[in-house]
């Protein structure tokens, strides 16, 4: 790796907050992403000690307004749709984080198997040509409707069609890696193949590997939430924000705020991800900076 | 150049293939029997049984495969289970909405997206640039859905310009026709201004720092000569690229933008069918929207031989 001036360490007559202020100033997309995901993180922990059940019905509050002691305002049901959203917010991260895990797992190893196997490489190649071809959304959908609705199918649909995009990259760093001089000539004097994949090869797909995946979380979230309002994605009753906007729908005239506000916790969550992701892709690594 | 095209035409079919084979499978792949999976929950038996015979699941795969591409290649989707009418009639008179929607989201998303990705890049690290960055990334974060019901809120409930929902044949009157598109257009092309502007601006930078830029600057030629005539001619392949990449984007989007605003379109089409579980058109469908992303993508792999002549295959 190229040494940034972040990879300087910083000198010992620095105080923690002087160090972190200066990291700050520097990064200050990677600080404002992960400041607010670690907030969302907090919040939803927090979820059984600030929010009441969100599934509990009370027919005499429904279609409440935002007011004092139902801050978020109630729905048709008369349910919490604060406790709601932030029960939400677990669905979505834990949807969000396992698909950006599989998908870039998955991806990893096709990826690494096609950069070296060139049969292999023809014919995969070939199926995620394929799958890109068709739009994610669609494919997601008609997987979760096909194999049943659960968060679990849910994850593995969503991750179909992102994994595509990381063997491509995945491949792509191969490729050139394997042509490098240092490679060829840690070849030429014998060294192992697992050597050279973990010495040469894996640390080189790291930091665009990194900034991926925070984007495939990113978009994950967002497939996950539109999968469930359009009807096709995690069961009804279970909280996702998906779902609550979902059945905020018929009621959006009278009640825009069943909608509102898982609406803008889903955009505030992808918004800090994407953020994430510019600022990693910035900082991580000069070489893929250029990449969009 | 002749040899290029043709090679690229060819590149198509491995692909439409695995879509085909992909949708053919999707029903096969599943666990348990399809025809069961396609009655629902509450179906009787001689339901399944009826399902069965119609989608002929009693053959061998491969000879249901063959049977199947057959009736493809003769224009043939199949019969919907549900209205028992056939997938290219359904897929016809569904056509008329989708279609106009996407060309308005089109037609507003460049006109918009360009200019403010090359204004970017001529105000590089300027506050113009940055609210354009923001924009950008705000464009990729806000589910289409929030924006739909943020402005139906904003246009419709509140300040009463706009319908809420609907469609209005252009065959109506254009006015008619561009109050309930505008919404929907809008919300749609959010992502897709956001791609483009941010490849405009990128792109457009790296040409910026071309030798035949300074050579034009020092020739004393108006500044939006240089950015037309000069960097955005010369930037316009990644910019044509990823309005083809983006229509996949558009696609996806569409069966979203038709639920909000309830617009009887292909989207709504495959949000109903795949909640009917109505398998031959979902299977019709994606064939179709595959086949649409990949022949736009052809068109613009082949326009840049036109494009950019230093471009030789």
């Amino acid at each position: 790796m190229v040494a940034t001036p972040s990879d300087i360490p910083l000198s010992d007559d620095k105080t923690a907050s002087r160090r972190a202020w200066d990291y700050t100033r520097r990064h200050p997309t990677v600080v404002v992403g992960v400041g607010l995901l670690l907030l969302m993180v907090v919040v939803t922990l927090l979820a059984p000690v600030i929010a009441v059940d969100p599934l509990f019905m009370n027919p005499i509050d429904r279609l409440r307004g935002p007011q004092e002691g139902m801050i978020f305002g109630t729905d048709m049901y008369g349910r919490d749709i604060f406790s709601r959203t932030i029960y939400g917010s677990r669905i979505s991260l834990t949807v969000g984080i396992s698909v950006a895990v599989l998908s870039t797992v998955v991806g990893l190893v096709i990826g690494l198997i096609a950069g070296y196997n060139r049969l292999f490489d023809a014919i995969v190649m070939r199926i995620m040509d394929g799958i890109m071809a068709i739009p994610a959304i669609l494919l997601a959908i008609a997987l979760v409707s096909l194999f049943g609705a659960s968060i679990q199918n849910v994850i593995i649909a969503i991750s179909v069609p992102e994994i595509p995009r990381v063997v491509r990259l995945v491949r792509s760093v191969v490729l050139t890696i394997r042509e490098q001089p240092y490679v060829e000539a840690a070849i030429s004097v014998g060294t192992s193949f697992w050597k050279i994949l973990r010495r040469h090869i894996l640390p080189n797909t790291v930091a665009p590997l990194i900034v991926q995946a925070t984007y495939v979380c990113a978009s994950a979230m967002i497939l996950e939430a539109i999968l469930s309002f359009l009807g096709a994605g995690t069961p009804p009753e279970i909280p996702t924000w998906g779902n609550i906007i979902a059945e905020g729908r018929t009621y959006f005239q009278r009640a825009p705020w069943i909608i509102f506000f898982p609406g803008l916790f889903l955009a505030i969550t992808v918004l800090a991800v994407n953020i994430l992701g510019d600022g990693l892709r910035d900082n991580l690594d000069p070489r893929v900076a250029r990449r969009m | 150049m002749y040899a290029y095209i043709v090679r690229r035409i060819l590149a198509t079919i491995p692909v439409m293939g695995v879509v085909a084979v992909f949708v053919f499978l999707l029903l096969h792949l599943t666990p348990g029997d399809p025809a069961a999976v396609i009655a629902g929950d509450y179906a009787r038996p001689e339901d399944i049984e009826r399902i069965r015979a119609q989608l002929g699941l009693n053959d061998p795969l491969y000879i249901q495969f063959g049977k199947w591409l057959w009736r493809l290649f003769h224009g043939d989707l199949g019969i919907s289970i549900f209205s028992n009418l056939p997938v290219t009639h359904l897929i016809q008179q569904r056509l008329e909405p989708t279609i106009m929607m996407a060309l308005t989201t089109i037609v507003i998303s460049i006109a918009v997206a360009v200019p403010l990705g090359v204004l970017a890049a001529w105000k590089q690290g300027t506050w113009v640039d940055r609210s354009v960055m923001v924009f950008a990334v705000l464009g990729f974060s806000v589910p289409i859905f929030v924006v739909a019901y943020a402005m139906i809120w904003g246009f419709s409930i509140q300040l009463k310009w706009l319908p809420v929902q609907g469609y209005t044949s252009i065959s109506e009157g254009l006015i008619p026709f561009l109050r309930n598109i505008i919404m929907p257009a809008v919300a749609l092309g959010m992502v897709y201004v956001a791609l483009i502007a941010r490849i405009t601006r990128a792109s457009v930078m790296e040409v910026l720092n071309e030798d035949y830029i300074r050579t034009a600057r020092a020739k004393g030629l108006a500044s939006t000569t240089i950015l037309i005539r000069h960097a955005l001619k010369n930037a316009a392949v990644p910019i044509v690229t990823i309005i083809g990449i983006g229509i996949a984007l558009l696609i996806g989007g569409v069966a979203v933008t038709e639920s909000v605003f309830n617009i009887p379109g292909l989207g709504r089409l495959t949000v109903d069918a795949i909640l009917r579980r109505d398998y031959p058109i979902i299977q019709g469908l994606i064939l179709v929207f595959s086949g649409v992303y990949v022949l736009v993508n052809l068109l613009i792999d082949i326009s840049y031989t036109f494009l950019d002549p230093r471009i030789r295959y």
